[in-house]
């Protein structure tokens, strides 16, 4: 008995040893590595679904819809998970293309992220983004994913929210677009990260990236648990989302409409024309009424995805570069709608107002003679009928004037630049500070824009003076070339006599956008503020709240007192019935509705003029303020000024519908109920 | 067998059982409370792990509190009786075993959660016959090993020969299931039952060295299971395959590390809810426990096992015969082995075997035989203090 005793003692202290050790493991599992476990618990237990918030619908000003939301079932397919599988998703990829119908092959090629060896079509988008397999399932195909979604892990088909654009084509470069959240833009933009569904879009381009915070609004995080076959057991944590304002814009759709269509026919008018740009702003407010650019395209392409192929295109020369609006990134030379500036130059620098000037068909500006519209002599002109009539000899011979003053080829110390000054202050060579993004500067080539540029390229011309252009064929071009660089290494950095000429004809090195154009004429033909346009007018809340209203900033005063912008306002408005318009209008009932405008045609070395027409309209009190310009369209009077008497017919419902009441712009911001619908005005 | 107890076996039942000579006045108490405590517990652990997929709110709880009535049932019918009656019954109760064993191999047998070592009864009812194999394996042991070499404290070499031809029958009757944690629990069984009875510590030397030697030839001539080969394998390194064979023991690990220290409360459990563990109310209960009750209520689990165990050895070593200490000590190892491997498993220092906790996992037949092997504890007791 006592061996056995003793044998249970040790049997004891085993007992004892073993239960010590059970505690010891229990401690250090539950007590000192307990967080981390809780950790790993979580992430097993849990999905975190985010939950997009509904993004807000862009507006015109009564309240019509430019960019709204339709929703749409798509299949997506998370790549990462299926990978980690056993199979690497083959089984599952196989009951998807029973349910949607389409070969295996090409669901596995559409989900493989593109590279060098990868053909398309391949996924293009982030390898953490859920694919999207097919953006056109119907309700029965999601419903089988849905229902059995153990047999599907990794697939999604949900309800996503897609762009819908009623207006069509119209200002599709100025809405912008959507498309996926890029990886780079995660890290960048603080805030995405946390609230990132995978099916994510960002604003893109125009009004959807410049208001795209508040267009978004706020994700929500919806946390469900899960049991281990993913089935959710309920809902731990909600956090709703927030739905996006809407965004009322100051754009009509009316006129939208009607300035798309003209622009389109003017573009279809003029044989060469490779695009065009047409801006409506509220003269009294430097509001955004409409704006165009051709060629346009259907931003619905964007729409759940779009396809390689198709964003090449848009990107494509052939295609005429679509998404770029060429109403804030078109700079062209102005033409004679630039004259309105010259005018103010000259009395600037000292020229009378009611003088007479002389106008000859040809002046010597340096050594060489700049002629005048055909080389036509028009007599002694008041600065009224230069501008009636678009004289250019009368604005050489100031602006070299001017130029000779400022020590001509030997600048003086301290330079008035009264023409380069001047064409500043009407707004030109910098951006208006509209509310898209990537707007161009255009440019004043001023004695500094000369040195700058020469710095730039003085080492390419130096070279070409010595080595020439032997790979060109043309013996008399490549000669031309030689001198030409020859000339520009030399003296490049040199404000020439011509630079001047052509400057104050808004020709040579000048360039504008249609956007600077048409903010200088709306100061120019009211109260003579420069302002910075916008067309973002109101943030409203989806239950009609409004939360900010979007003030259009005054940025500058034009150079000329009240008397000299009546009087050039005067000269303008008799352009469409007497001056270089009158063939456009021709048959315009003026009694009606008086417009006033300057027609421009600027010559572009190697291609065709660029059509140009700058005007407001009723000439007595402007309330709107129109500029087309189609590049390579010809003359300003036979392209882009019939586009805009086509745009005041639509606005004032000549020979039609008017797009406007009562010959005004929207002036009160839309009412909407508290469900977010708008009251009809 | 003296005078008094035959006397009291003349006396009327009632009597017999709650008079003031009774048996019942005379059970450990301390053993019957921690044994009460454990399938208290172990009834809301098998409620919370089986309430979310079991028909009905309670899951399999009123299943259970059955099975622990019958378990307690049979526990006091065993205490009551003589255990030195019981040894004269041993190879009946051992020889009904195998035939249980035996009886799984024929058609009546049936695979339940792919282990073939159950026998319908009908009506929702079944018995895993290799539970009762331990307590049949146990009495047969304790009977052979218990009679001594005149003038000495060791068995007869015979005796041990026998013990060893018994358990080896069992054994393979188990494997050929196969049924691995209950073959390891049954060679825990009879090897305590040779340390204790006082074999010589060089036969036990030898007999370890042929337990090695037949480790060595059941992995190298492929006997096991593919499955639990593997299970072996994850043992050693859990993130050899996290979602196959690792799976089992990373969860158990997760759910029992995030309880921490006081746990998410009953039915508080998101890795039980979720039923991230599998089998988490038989083999992997201990899971539940670690996650709802955290390291304190894990601990005391533990340490009620424990104290079941430590009572069970102070019965073996107060016992005044070799039959009833060896027997005590015996069984106190079977739920040593059981305790610490089914714990150990899922906080990995085990390899995962399918072993229920004992008083506490899910399953009728376990419940059975741990709380009769409770009772034998008990019947020992009670006839030390009323015969010493």
């Amino acid at each position: 008995m006592n061996r056995m005793r003793t044998r249970l003692l040790v049997v004891q202290v085993l007992v004892l040893v073993l239960l010590a050790a059970l505690a010891v493991r229990l401690w250090q599992v539950q007590v000192v590595r307990g967080p981390e476990f809780v950790n790993r618990a979580t992430e097993t237990r849990t999905r975190t679904v985010i939950v997009p918030a509904v993004r807000g619908q862009i507006l015109d000003s009564s309240g019509r819809p430019l960019v709204r939301n339709k929703s749409r079932l798509v299949v997506s397919v998370d790549r990462n998970r299926l990978v980690r599988m056993r199979d690497s998703g083959v089984k599952v990829l196989g009951k998807l293309s029973e349910v949607l119908s389409r070969p295996v092959s090409q669901l596995q090629r559409r989900i493989t992220p593109c590279g060098p060896d990868v053909p398309k079509p391949c996924w293009t988008g982030s390898p953490y983004q859920p694919v999207p397999l097919d953006e056109k399932v119907d309700t029965r195909e999601a419903l089988q994913i849905l229902e059995q979604q153990e047999k599907f892990p990794a697939v999604s088909a949900e309800i996503q929210a897609i762009r819908e654009y009623p207006l069509g084509e119209a200002g599709a470069q100025m809405f912008g677009y959507l498309s996926p959240v890029t990886e780079a833009e995660l890290e960048k933009r603080v805030g995405l990260k946390a609230t990132f569904s995978g099916v994510d879009l960002a604003g893109r381009d125009g009004l959807e990236y410049f208001y795209d915070e508040e267009l978004r609004g706020k994700a929500g995080i919806r946390r469900v648990q899960v049991d281990r076959m993913g089935k959710p057991l309920g809902v731990e944590k909600e956090v709703p989302s927030v739905a996006g304002h809407h965004l009322v814009t100051s754009i009509d759709a009316r006129i939208q409409a009607v300035t798309e269509r003209a622009l389109q026919k003017a573009m279809k008018s003029a044989p060469a024309a490779d695009g065009g740009a047409a801006v409506v702003l509220d003269a009294r407010t430097s509001r955004v009424l409409a704006m165009s650019s051709a060629p346009g395209y259907n931003p619905s392409v964007w729409a759940g995805g779009i396809s390689a192929r198709t964003y090449r295109h848009l990107l494509s020369e052939k295609s005429g570069k679509p998404l770029t609006s060429r109403a804030i990134n078109g700079q062209f030379a102005p033409g004679s709608t630039f004259k309105v500036s010259s005018v103010a130059s000259m009395l600037r620098a000292g020229y009378p107002l009611d003088g007479q000037y002389s106008c000859p068909g040809s002046v010597m500006i340096g050594d060489r003679a700049f002629n005048g519209f055909r080389g036509i002599p028009l007599g002694t002109l008041t600065l009224h009928t230069a501008l009636v009539k678009s004289c250019d000899t009368i604005f050489y011979k100031a602006a070299y004037d001017q130029y000779l003053k400022d020590g001509g080829r030997t600048p003086k110390k301290h330079v008035a630049e009264v023409f380069a000054n001047t064409a500043r202050k009407f707004g030109f060579g910098a951006p208006t500070g509209v509310d898209l993004p990537g707007e161009s500067h255009g440019r004043i080539p001023d004695r500094r824009w000369k040195k700058e540029t020469w710095a730039l390229t003085s080492g390419e011309n130096c070279k070409r003076a010595q080595t020439g252009y032997p790979e060109v064929k043309d013996g008399a071009r490549a000669a031309f070339l030689k001198r030409l660089a020859h000339e520009n290494c030399a003296e490049g950095f040199i404000l020439r006599p011509g630079d001047s000429a052509n400057f104050s004809i808004g020709q040579g090195d000048v360039l504008v956008t249609p956007l600077q154009l048409a903010r200088a004429y709306a100061a120019l033909v009211t109260d003579g503020k420069v302002r910075s346009p916008r067309i973002g007018w109101a943030m409203v809340r989806p239950d009609g709240k409004v939360v900010k209203t979007i003030p259009v900033p005054v940025v500058g005063r034009l150079p000329v007192t009240e008397k000299e912008r009546r009087y050039i306002k005067n000269a303008l408005s008799q352009v469409p019935s007497d001056g270089t318009a009158a063939g456009a209008f021709a048959g315009f009932p003026m009694d009606q509705v008086a417009i006033g405008g300057k027609t421009g045609t600027a010559e572009v070395w190697g291609k065709q003029d660029t059509s140009w027409f700058a005007s407001f309209a009723p000439t007595r009190n402007p309330r709107f303020v129109v500029v087309v310009m189609v590049s390579q369209g010809g003359f300003g009077a036979e392209t882009a000024a019939p586009a805009a008497r086509e745009i005041y017919e639509g606005i004032f419902g000549i020979k039609r519908p008017a797009a406007v009441r009562d010959g005004k712009p929207v002036s009160e911001l839309p009412t909407f109920r508290p469900d977010g619908t708008v009251v009809p005005g | 067998m003296t005078g008094g107890a035959l006397a009291a076996g003349r006396r009327p039942f009632t009597r017999r059982v709650f008079g003031p000579e009774s048996a019942v006045w005379r059970l450990d108490v301390v053993m019957l409370v921690a044994v009460a405590a454990l399938l208290v517990l172990g009834s809301l652990l098998v409620w919370s792990s089986t309430r979310t997929w079991a028909p009905g709110s309670t899951g399999l709880l009123w299943k259970h509190l059955l099975n622990q009535v019958i378990g307690v049932a049979l526990c006091l019918a065993v205490a009551m009786t003589d255990y030195r009656a019981v040894r004269a019954y041993a190879p009946v109760v051992y020889l009904v075993s195998l035939v249980g064993l035996g009886l799984v191999l024929t058609p009546l047998g049936a695979t339940i959660n792919g282990s073939h070592s159950w026998i319908l009864l009908g009506g929702g009812f079944a018995v895993q016959p290799s539970e009762f194999a331990k307590v049949g394996l146990v009495l047969i042991t304790s009977m052979l090993l218990a009679q001594p070499v005149e003038g000495t404290d060791r068995p007869r070499g015979l005796d041990v020969l026998l013990a060893l031809v018994a358990a080896g029958i069992t054994l393979v009757l188990v494997m050929l299931q196969p049924d691995l944690g209950t073959a390891l629990v049954l060679a825990a069984v009879t090897a305590s039952a040779m340390i204790i009875s006082g074999v010589r510590k060089r036969l036990i030397a030898l007999f370890t060295l042929i337990g090695a030697a037949g480790i060595f030839c059941v992995f190298f001539f492929d006997v096991l299971e593919p499955y639990q080969v593997a299970r072996f394998t994850a043992f050693v390194d859990p993130s050899v395959d996290p979602r196959g064979v690792g799976y089992n023991s990373t969860q158990s690990l997760i759910a029992i590390g995030s309880g921490q220290l006081f746990g998410k409360g009953l039915l508080g459990g998101g890795q039980t809810t979720g039923r991230f563990v599998p089998e988490q109310h038989t083999d992997f209960i201990f899971t539940v426990a670690g996650e709802e009750f955290g390291f304190l209520g894990s601990v005391t689990l533990v340490a009620l096992l424990g104290l079941v165990l430590l009572r069970g050895l102070w019965i073996a070593r107060h016992c005044k015969d070799r039959f009833g200490t060896l027997m005590a000590g015996t069984i106190v190892c079977w739920f040593t082995f059981q305790m610490f491997v089914n714990v150990g498993m899922t906080i990995g220092i085990m390899p995962i075997t399918g072993l229920p906790l004992p008083f506490v996992s899910y399953g009728g037949t376990s419940t059975f035989a741990n709380l009769i092997g409770v009772g034998l504890l008990q019947a020992i007791h009670v006839r030390q203090r009323a015969f010493g």
